[in-house]
C-alpha cells in the first residue's frame, strides 16, 4: 500500500510540469506555483483518504488544459441487479441452494447411496431431492430472467449525452463519470447528476422520488449557481464525496474555471444531485453531469441488502430437527450394533443360501460396519422430511396472499389495501407480546387541523366559522377579535410569519390555466393546494389564510403572499434553515419590500423558549402548556430583525459552512444555534391531530390480547399523554410513573441519583408488591388491581442507558413489564430503535412489532421482529422498510388477533405434522429391521418411500395450513383474550412436541406390530395361498397413508371444499397408484416387487379387517384425548361463542342481511 | 430485485401522486370479493364432543364384537395340523437324514414320520411347509434375482442381472434362474399316505398347482420362447443353480408347471416377511360330499430329505390345514376385534357419565352467563 501510494503520488508531481507548458501555451493566467501546490494538496488528500472525496471532470475536460488527463476509473453505468449470467447459473445456483443446511443434508444422503450399496436406490432420495432444487432453480432463474429484463430496459435506455459539443445518443449503460447527460420531462435520470442546467429559467427543476422513497410531492432542485449557459465552454471540476447509500446526504465542490480568473468554488449539497430513478417532472429539459453511475449510484446503494428476519417457528424447526437427528443416529447406532452382535451366532451371518459376493467377503470389517452405519442412516433418513421446507415455503408464500386479498384491509381513501413485503413472518403476527407504536400518524391520523393560536398571550380561536373550514370569512370577525386583543402589528407580525416560515409548495398549475388575476390568487391556490413534508405546515399555513394571509407561492427565490387587503407583498428569501428533529425548529431569512431583513423561527416550544426573552415566555407559556394538555400540537413562532451586518456576517457563515465538504452538517447546525438566538416570541399556535378510526378499540383488543403497548414519540410529553389518554391506553386509574426530566430535577440532586431513586421506588411499587401472578409468564390477563402506566422521556432514557445507570435497565424493564403501557415521548428515532433492542433482548426475548408511518419509524421498524408500515401522508418510507403495511392502525387487529393467530395455528400444526408422519412413518421400518437380520431392507417399496411425503401425504397438510380456521376470524377479532392461547410459542414447545411424538411412537408400533401378527400366519387368503414380504409392507404403508390422512381430518375444523377434495382426493390417489403401480410390469425397474401385490391385498378379507382394525385403533387415543378434553374453559367458551355466532349468522341470512 | 421493483414503485408513486377520479383504476386495486379470497369459503366445522363421540363409540362396539366373535370362531373352526420334521431330537424319525447331509450326495435320504388326526378335515386341505429361523427378508437375499429372466426375457436369460451375485454364473455359463432366492429353491419332497385301518398305505392325491398367484404365474413368470417348443433347447447355454439338482426345465414333466412356470418356484421366489414363514406346498383337493378330505386316522409323511436347516438352527415343518374366508387359522384378528369393541363400548359407557355430569355442567354455566 505505501508503495502504490508512493507511486501516484511521484506520478502526479510530474504532471503539472508536464502540463505547464501546454498552460503557458494557452496563456492560462493561472500561476504555476499554486497550480502545483493545489495539485498537490489535492493529491495528497486523496492520497490519505482515498473514500473521502472523488473528482469529476465535467464532460471530460482536464481540470485545466495544463493538466493531463488522466481519467480514473470509475464503474459503467450499468446496473446488474441479476444474480446469475447464463453461464454461471448452473453452479452459482446449485451452490447457494446447497448452502441450506437442509438441501445439503439431503444431497449427502444422495451421494451415499450413490456410493455406498445402501438398501434403498438413490433415486428415492435423489429425486425428490432433484424435484425441490429444480423448482427452486426455475423460480429463481425466473425471477432472475425478470431481473435481466428489467435491467437491460434501464440499461439499454436512450439517453442524451453532450460529447465534445455534440449530442449524441447513446445507451444509457455507457454513460461514464463526467459525461453530461440531458434529461427531458417525464424521463428518469440515468444516473446521479449533478445539475448544470435547467430549462426553468430560475434555474430549479422538479423532481419525484416516488420510485426511491415513496414521496410522490414535487421537490425542487437546484442548478449550481454561476454556470455558463453554454455547456460546452463550462469547463469545470468537481469534488464529492464516495458514494453513500444515504439518500438525501451529499456535499460536494465544484471549482469553475473561466479564462483568466481564480477557479469559482460552489458548494454542493443534496438539493443539487438529481438521484438515478427520480423522474423529472414540470420542466421541460436539464443537463447534469454525471457523478455517480452505475453500481454507485444512491438508488443501487440503497437496494441491497435488507436484513433477513427470521421467525420463531423456524428455530422450532431447527430444534425439533436436531431432536429427529439425534433419533436417526441413535436408530442408525441401535441396529448397526445388533446386527453385529446378531452376526456373531453361528450361521446368521452368511447362511448357506444367503452367500455374501466376493466384493463383501473382502471387505474390511470395520470399514463394513461403517458404510452399515451409512445404510442405516440412508434407510432411516425419510424421517428428516425434505417437503417440509418446501411445503412450509410454499404455505408461507401461498399464505400472505390472504392478507393482500383481505378486502378488510382496503382502504378506499387511498385506493389501496395491505401489502406483504415479506411472507417469511406470517406466524410471527400471531406471537407478538409487545407492540410498539408511533403516535403522530398512527394512533392519530396526521391530518392536522388548525385550532388556536396564541399571539402574546392573547388567545385566538378559530370558532364561529369553524365549520366552514375552506370558507373565507375573514372581513369581520377575526379581524374584529384580534383588533381587540392583540396589536394589530403582532398579529399582522404572526401572521406573516405563518406565512412565510415553512417549505411548503403550491401544487403547480394544470397546463390549461392561464395567468390567474390577482384578486383569485389566494383562492386560487387553495383549490391547488398544498405540498409540503409535513402536515403540520399545510395546517399552518391554511389556518393564516382563514386569518387573511395568504400564501401564494414561491417564485424565483420570491414568496408571495396576500395580505388582508388583498396586497401583495414578496419577500425574498435568502436562507431556509431547515427542520431537523435534533434542532426541532426551523427558520427562514426573508427581506421583505421595504428592505428589512427578517429572521422567523418556529419550533417547539422547548426548543423555543430558551432563545427568547423570559418575559414573552411567562405571557405564552399556560397557553401552549393548556393546548399540549388537550393533545393539541403546539409550536411557537418567534421572529428577530436582521441588521445589515448581522445579515451579511451570517450569509456569508452559511455560505461557507455549505462549501465544508467535511462535517458540514456540524458546521451548519452551529451557525443555525448562533443565529436563532436573541428571538422575539411572537405566538404559539395550536393544531390538532385527530386519533385514528377505531385506534381505541385496536388498542384495547391489542392489551385484552395479552399484548404490552408501547407509544414512541418525539412528540412532546403532555401531547402524548393525552393522546394515550384519548385511545384509552391510559386509563383514569391508571397510576401513572413517570421518569422523564421534570420529576428528575424535581428532587433537586444529580440526575443519576434521582434517577435510580426513582426506579428503585416505581420497581417496589409495580413490580414488588404486585401480585405475583402478574408476572411474565403466566400472563394473567386480569387487569386486576393496580393499573400502572410508565412515561419516559428520551433524556432520561439516554441517561438511563449510559454507563453508569445500565445496571438499572433491567429494573426499568422490569418495571415496564408490569405496566398496562409505557409512553415514551422525545425520543429521536434511533433511540426508539433502541427500545426496541432492549425489549427483543430480555429474558425470554419476547416478540416484538413496531407499528409506525414515517421516516422517523424506519429505525424501529427495522429493529423490531416485525415491522408494520402505516400507509399513512408522511411518505412511504415506513412501508417500504416494514414486513407488512396496512392502510390504517385498525387494521392491526385483524392482521394480528385474525391472520396472525391462523397463521401460527396453521404453521403450528404443519411442523408439528410433519414430524409426527414421518415419525410413525419410519418406525415400522426400524422395528422390520429386528425381523430381518439387521439387512437393511426396507419395508416399504421404493416409489412408496418416494412417494409418501411428495404426493400422498402432502397436499392435506398444505390445504390444512392455508384454510383452517379453527375458530372463525370475526370471533377471533371480538375475543382478544383467545390470542393468547397461542402465545408463546404455545403450540410449538417442547410438550406438544412430545405429545405428537408419542402419538408417532405409538401409532409406528401399531402399525408394524398389528400387522405382525397378522403374518404370523401369511395365509390370509381364501384360497390358500401366502402373503410375502412386499405384501406385508404394503399394509402397513396402507394403514398409515390412511391413518395419517384421517389424523389431520380429525384435526380439521374447517372444512372447505378444498379439504374434502384435497383429503379425499389423496386417500384416492394412493389407492389409484398402487393399483397402477402394481398393475403394470415396469420396464424400467429391476425388481417388480410390488406386482399385484395391492390388488391381491385387498382380495383378502383379513386385510381389510386389519387396516379397519388399525386405523380405528391408531386414532381412538386421538379423538378420547380431542373429547376429553373439551370441557376445558375456554374450550366450552369458544363451542358456545361458535353456536352463539352461528346463531347470528343464521339470523342474520334469515333476515336476509347476507 | 433492484431493477424490478424499480418498476412498481414507479407504478406505486404514480397512483399515489395523482389519485385522480379514477373509478376502473379502483376496482382494480380492491381485491377481490370472492370467498376464497376473503377466507370465507362455505365451511362444514365440526366439532368433537362427547354428545358427538358417543354414538360412534358404541357403533364400533356394537360392531366389533360381533365380528370379532364371528373371527374368532372362524379362526377356531380352522383345522390345523403341524409336524416338525427337522430332526433335532436323536428320537425323531428325520435325525439321521439331518445329520448325514451333503449337497452331493446322489442318493437322497428319506424318512418317514407318523401322526393321527383326532378329527377330520372335511373341506379343502391345504400342505403347507414352514421354515423358521430362515431370513427370507433379508436384504441381500430379497435383491438376489432377476424378475425380467423369470419374465421370459431371453437377454436377461444369457446375462442374468448383477444383482443375482454370487449366484449369477458358474463355470461361465449364467445360470436360470439365476440369484440367491432361485438357488435356494425348497427341494424336501413330501409326501402323504393315509394309513389305512386295514394295514394299507393309501396315497393321498397331492395337486400341485393353484398354490401360486394367479398373476405371477401367468404374467410375471414365463419361460423364454425360442424356436423349439422344447423348453430344453430354450435354456440351452445356461446351467443349473448350483444347489440344484436338476436343471430348471427338469423341474415337472407337466409343460405348463414347468421351467420358470413352476408353481414351487414361484412361490418360492415371493420371499416371505418374517423369519418363521410357511408356503404353500400342496393342496387336498376334496373328492366327493360324502367323506371328508382327511378323515380321523393315521398317516405318514414321507419326506425325501433334501434341505439342510441345522446349519444356522432352522426348523422345518409340514403344515395341514383348511382354510375359511379369512385365510389360514389365526386368531389374532378375532379376539383384536373383540377387545377393541369392548374397549369402545367400555369407553362408550364412560363417556356417557362424563358426558352427562359435563352437560349438566355446561348448561349451568349457560343459564349462569
Amino acid at each position: 500500500m505505501p508503495l502504490r501510494r508512493g507511486g501516484t503520488l511521484v506520478l502526479h508531481c510530474t504532471a503539472p510540469h508536464q502540463g505547464s507548458g501546454r498552460g503557458l501555451r494557452t496563456g492560462d493566467g493561472v500561476d504555476i506555483g499554486t497550480m502545483i501546490r493545489r495539485g498537490l494538496d489535492r493529491l495528497l488528500g486523496r492520497g490519505e483518504g482515498r473514500a473521502d472525496s472523488r473528482t469529476v471532470y465535467v464532460g471530460h475536460g482536464a481540470w485545466s488544459p495544463a493538466q493531463p488527463f488522466t481519467p480514473p476509473r470509475y464503474c459503467d453505468n450499468r446496473i446488474v441487479s441479476s444474480k446469475y449470467t447464463l453461464w454461471n447459473f448452473l453452479p452459482k445456483n446449485l451452490f447457494e441452494q446447497f448452502r441450506r443446511i437442509a438441501n445439503f443434508y439431503f444431497l449427502i444422503i444422495f451421494l451415499v447411496q450413490v456410493i455406498v450399496d445402501t438398501p434403498t436406490s438413490p433415486v428415492t432420495s435423489g429425486l425428490p431431492l432433484f424435484f425441490v432444487i429444480t423448482v427452486t432453480a426455475i423460480k429463481q432463474g425466473f425471477e432472475d430472467w425478470l431481473r435481466h429484463k428489467a435491467d437491460n430496459e434501464v440499461n439499454k435506455y436512450p439517453v442524451t449525452v453532450l460529447d465534445g459539443g455534440r449530442s449524441t445518443r447513446k445507451e444509457s449503460e455507457k454513460i461514464r463519470v463526467g459525461d453530461v447527460v440531458e434529461v427531458l420531462e417525464d424521463e428518469t435520470f440515468p444516473c446521479d447528476l449533478v445539475l448544470l442546467q435547467s430549462s426553468r429559467d430560475d434555474g430549479t427543476c422538479y423532481v419525484t422520488t416516488a420510485s426511491l422513497d415513496g414521496e410522490s410531492n414535487h421537490k425542487t432542485h437546484y442548478t449550481v449557481p454561476d454556470i455558463e449557459t453554454d455547456l460546452l465552454l463550462l469547463n469545470a471540476t468537481l469534488e464529492c464525496e464516495q458514494p453513500q447509500p444515504d439518500l438525501y446526504k451529499f456535499v460536494g465542490r465544484m471549482y469553475i474555471r473561466r479564462e483568466g480568473q481564480e477557479p469559482a468554488v460552489r458548494s454542493l449539497g443534496p438539493e443539487n444531485l438529481l438521484l438515478k430513478g427520480a423522474t423529472l417532472k414540470n420542466t421541460s429539459k436539464i443537463s447534469g453531469v454525471a457523478v455517480y453511475t452505475g453500481m454507485e449510484t444512491k438508488m443501487a446503494l440503497n437496494y441491497q441488502g435488507k436484513s433477513q428476519k427470521r421467525s420463531v417457528v423456524e428455530k422450532s424447526i431447527n430444534c425439533f430437527l436436531v431432536v429427529y437427528l439425534c433419533i436417526l443416529l441413535s436408530k442408525a447406532l441401535v441396529c448397526t450394533t445388533l446386527k453385529y452382535v446378531w452376526q456373531r451366532q453361528p450361521g446368521q451371518d452368511e447362511p448357506w443360501y444367503n452367500q455374501k459376493t466376493q466384493k463383501e467377503k473382502d471387505t474390511d470389517l470395520y470399514l463394513k460396519m461403517f458404510t452399515d452405519f451409512l445404510s442405516f442412516m440412508v434407510l432411516f433418513n425419510f424421517i428428516i422430511p425434505v417437503s417440509m421446507y418446501v411445503t412450509v415455503e410454499m404455505q408461507k408464500f401461498l399464505g400472505s396472499s390472504f392478507i393482500t386479498w383481505d378486502r378488510d384491509f382496503y382502504d378506499p381513501q387511498i385506493q389501496e389495501g395491505a401489502l406483504v413485503n415479506t411472507s417469511d413472518l406470517n406466524e410471527e403476527l400471531g406471537q407478538v407480546e409487545h407492540v410498539f407504536t408511533d403516535k403522530t400518524g398512527t394512533l392519530t391520523q396526521n391530518n392536522m387541523e388548525f385550532i388556536e393560536c396564541c399571539i402574546d398571550g392573547f388567545q385566538y380561536k378559530y370558532g364561529n366559522c369553524a365549520s366552514e373550514l375552506d370558507g373565507f370569512c375573514v372581513e369581520d370577525g377575526p379581524v374584529n377579535k384580534l383588533q381587540r386583543k392583540a396589536g394589530r402589528e403582532r398579529e399582522e407580525l404572526f401572521l406573516r410569519a405563518l406565512c412565510l416560515c415553512h417549505t411548503v409548495q403550491v401544487k403547480e398549475p394544470g397546463p390549461g390555466l392561464g395567468p390567474v388575476d390577482q384578486v383569485d390568487a389566494a383562492r386560487a391556490v387553495e383549490e391547488r393546494g398544498f405540498i409540503a413534508s409535513s402536515p403540520d405546515e399545510v395546517a399552518l399555513v391554511k389556518g393564516a389564510m382563514r386569518f387573511g394571509f395568504s400564501f401564494l407561492g414561491l417564485d424565483c427565490m420570491k414568496m408571495k403572499i396576500q395580505n388582508r387587503n388583498k396586497e401583495i407583498e414578496e419577500y425574498d428569501l435568502l436562507h431556509v434553515l431547515n427542520f431537523d428533529p435534533v434542532r426541532r425548529r426551523m427558520s427562514v431569512i426573508v427581506k421583505s419590500e421595504a428592505g428589512e431583513t427578517l429572521l422567523f423561527c418556529k419550533g417547539a416550544d422547548v426548543s423555543i423558549f430558551p432563545r427568547v426573552r423570559e418575559e414573552e415566555v411567562m405571557r405564552i407559556r399556560t397557553h401552549v402548556e393548556r393546548n399540549a394538555t388537550e393533545g393539541y400540537r403546539t409550536l411557537c413562532v418567534a421572529y428577530k430583525k436582521l441588521s445589515t451586518e448581522a445579515f451579511a456576517q451570517a450569509d456569508a457563515s452559511l455560505r461557507e459552512a455549505r462549501l465544508a465538504l467535511q462535517d458540514r452538517e456540524e458546521k451548519l447546525l452551529n451557525i443555525y444555534d448562533q443565529l436563532e438566538t436573541g428571538m422575539n416570541l411572537i405566538g404559539a399556535t395550536a393544531v390538532e391531530d385527530r386519533l385514528q378510526e377505531e385506534a381505541t378499540v385496536t388498542m384495547e383488543a391489542l392489551q385484552n390480547a395479552g399484548m404490552k403497548v408501547w407509544v414512541l414519540t418525539g412528540d412532546k410529553m403532555e401531547t402524548a399523554k393525552s393522546t394515550c389518554y384519548a385511545c384509552r391506553l391510559f386509563q383514569r386509574r391508571t397510576e401513572l410513573l413517570e421518569l422523564t426530566v421534570r420529576t428528575l430535577e424535581a428532587g433537586g440532586q444529580k440526575c443519576e441519583g434521582r434517577l435510580h431513586e426513582l426506579l428503585l421506588d416505581y420497581h417496589r411499587r409495580a413490580v414488588q408488591d404486585a401480585p405475583p401472578a402478574k408476572g411474565g409468564v403466566s400472563r394473567s390477563w386480569s387487569s386486576a388491581v393496580q393499573d400502572y402506566g410508565f412515561i419516559i422521556d428520551g433524556a432520561t432514557l439516554s441517561l438511563l442507558l449510559k454507563p453508569p445507570s445500565s445496571r438499572y435497565t433491567s429494573l426499568f424493564l422490569e418495571i415496564c413489564q408490569n405496566c398496562a403501557a409505557v409512553l415514551c415521548c422525545r425520543m429521536a428515532p434511533l433511540q426508539k430503535a433502541q427500545i426496541v433492542r432492549l425489549v427483543k433482548n430480555t429474558k425470554g426475548s419476547p416478540i416484538t412489532l413496531s407499528v409506525g408511518d414515517g421516516a422517523n419509524d424506519v429505525s424501529m421498524i427495522l429493529e423490531a421482529h416485525v415491522g408494520i408500515g402505516i400507509k399513512g401522508n408522511e411518505g412511504r418510507q415506513a412501508v417500504r422498510n416494514s414486513d407488512y403495511a396496512v392502510p390504517k392502525l385498525k387494521h392491526l387487529r385483524k392482521l394480528l388477533l385474525g391472520h396472525g393467530h391462523l397463521y401460527y395455528v396453521r404453521i403450528a400444526q404443519l411442523v408439528q405434522y410433519f414430524f409426527y408422519k414421518n415419525l410413525c412413518f419410519i418406525l415400522p421400518q426400524f422395528l422390520y429391521q429386528f425381523f430381518c437380520g439387521y439387512s437393511q431392507q426396507p419395508l416399504y417399496d421404493a416409489a412408496y418411500l418416494m412417494m409418501y411425503n411428495i404426493c400422498f401425504t402432502s397436499m392435506p397438510i398444505l390445504a390444512y395450513s392455508l384454510f383452517e380456521q379453527h375458530i372463525c376470524i370475526e370471533i377471533l377479532m371480538d375475543n382478544a383474550i383467545l390470542y393468547r392461547e397461542v402465545a408463546r410459542n404455545a403450540s410449538l414447545r417442547w410438550g406438544p412436541f412430545l405429545h405428537w411424538t408419542a402419538l408417532g411412537i405409538y401409532q409406528g408400533l401399531l402399525f408394524f406390530f398389528g400387522v405382525h401378527c397378522l403374518f404370523r400366519n401369511p395365509a390370509l387368503q381364501d384360497n390358500g395361498q401366502v402373503y410375502g414380504n412386499w405384501s406385508f409392507g404394503t399394509i402397513v404403508f396402507t394403514v398409515m397413508v390412511f391413518t395419517v390422512t384421517l389424523k389431520l381430518a380429525l384435526d380439521t375444523r374447517h372444512w372447505t371444499w378444498i379439504n374434502h377434495l384435497v383429503i379425499w382426493g389423496s386417500l384416492a390417489f394412493y389407492v389409484f397408484f398402487s393399483f397402477f403401480w402394481g398393475g403394470i410390469i415396469w420396464p424400467f425397474l429391476k425388481q417388480q416387487r410390488l406386482y399385484f401385490v395391492f390388488a391381491n391385498l385387498l382380495s383378502s378379507v383379513s386385510a381389510w379387517l386389519v387396516i379397519i382394525l388399525l386405523i380405528l385403533l391408531s386414532l381412538l387415543p386421538e379423538v378420547l384425548l380431542v373429547v376429553l378434553r373439551k370441557p376445558r374453559a375456554s374450550h366450552i367458551q369458544q363451542l358456545k361463542m361458535r353456536s352463539s355466532a352461528r346463531k347470528h349468522r343464521d339470523f342474520l341470512s334469515n333476515t336476509g342481511v347476507i | 430485485m433492484m431493477a424490478s421493483s424499480y418498476s412498481a414503485k414507479e407504478e406505486d408513486g404514480h397512483h399515489s401522486g395523482a389519485p385522480g377520479p379514477g373509478g376502473v383504476n379502483a376496482k382494480s386495486r380492491k381485491p377481490d370479493n370472492t370467498a376464497f379470497k376473503q377466507q370465507r369459503l362455505p365451511a362444514w366445522q365440526p366439532i368433537l364432543t362427547a354428545g358427538t363421540v358417543l354414538p360412534a363409540f358404541f357403533i364400533i362396539g356394537l360392531l366389533f364384537i360381533p365380528i370379532g366373535i364371528g373371527l374368532y370362531v372362524t379362526s377356531n373352526n380352522i383345522k390345523e395340523y403341524e409336524i416338525d420334521y427337522t430332526g433335532v431330537d436323536m428320537s425323531s424319525p428325520c435325525f439321521n437324514c439331518s445329520q448325514n447331509y451333503s449337497w452331493n450326495s446322489t442318493k437322497p435320504c428319506t424318512c418317514s414320520v407318523a401322526f393321527s388326526l383326532d378329527q377330520p378335515f372335511e373341506s379343502n386341505v391345504f400342505m403347507y411347509y414352514g421354515l423358521s429361523n430362515y431370513y427370507q427378508n433379508h436384504r441381500r437375499y430379497v435383491k438376489s434375482r432377476d424378475d425380467s429372466q423369470l419374465n421370459g426375457n431371453l437377454n436377461s436369460l444369457k446375462d442374468p442381472s448383477k444383482e443375482c451375485e454370487p449366484y449369477r454364473t458358474n463355470d461361465g455359463l449364467p445360470i436360470a434362474p439365476c440369484g440367491a432366492i432361485a438357488n435356494s429353491l425348497f427341494n424336501d419332497t413330501l409326501e402323504l399316505y393315509y394309513n389305512d385301518p386295514n394295514g394299507t398305505k393309501i396315497p393321498i392325491r397331492l395337486v400341485k398347482t393353484g398354490i401360486a398367484w394367479w398373476t405371477d404365474k401367468h404374467v410375471k413368470f414365463r419361460n423364454p420362447v425360442g424356436d423349439g417348443s422344447n423348453l430344453s433347447a430354450v435354456f440351452q447355454g445356461t446351467t443349473k443353480p448350483v444347489n440344484w439338482q436338476k436343471y430348471v426345465y427338469q423341474l415337472d414333466t407337466d409343460p405348463d408347471n414347468n421351467g420358470f412356470i413352476n408353481e414351487d418356484l414361484i412361490v418360492w421366489m415371493r420371499t416371505a416377511a418374517l423369519p418363521t414363514f410357511r408356503k404353500l406346498y400342496r393342496i387336498i383337493e376334496k373328492q366327493g360330499d360324502a367323506t371328508p378330505t382327511l378323515p380321523r386316522g393315521n398317516y405318514t409323511l414321507l419326506i425325501t430329505y433334501n434341505y439342510p436347516v441345522r446349519s444356522f438352527e432352522g426348523r422345518k415343518r409340514m403344515i395341514l390345514s383348511t382354510i375359511s374366508w379369512m385365510g389360514g387359522k389365526n386368531p389374532f384378528l378375532g379376539i383384536a376385534y373383540i377387545t377393541v369393541g369392548s374397549v369402545c363400548f367400555f369407553l362408550g359407557v364412560v363417556l356417557l357419565i362424563i358426558h352427562h355430569k359435563y352437560g349438566s355442567r355446561s348448561n349451568n354455566a349457560d343459564i349462569a352467563s
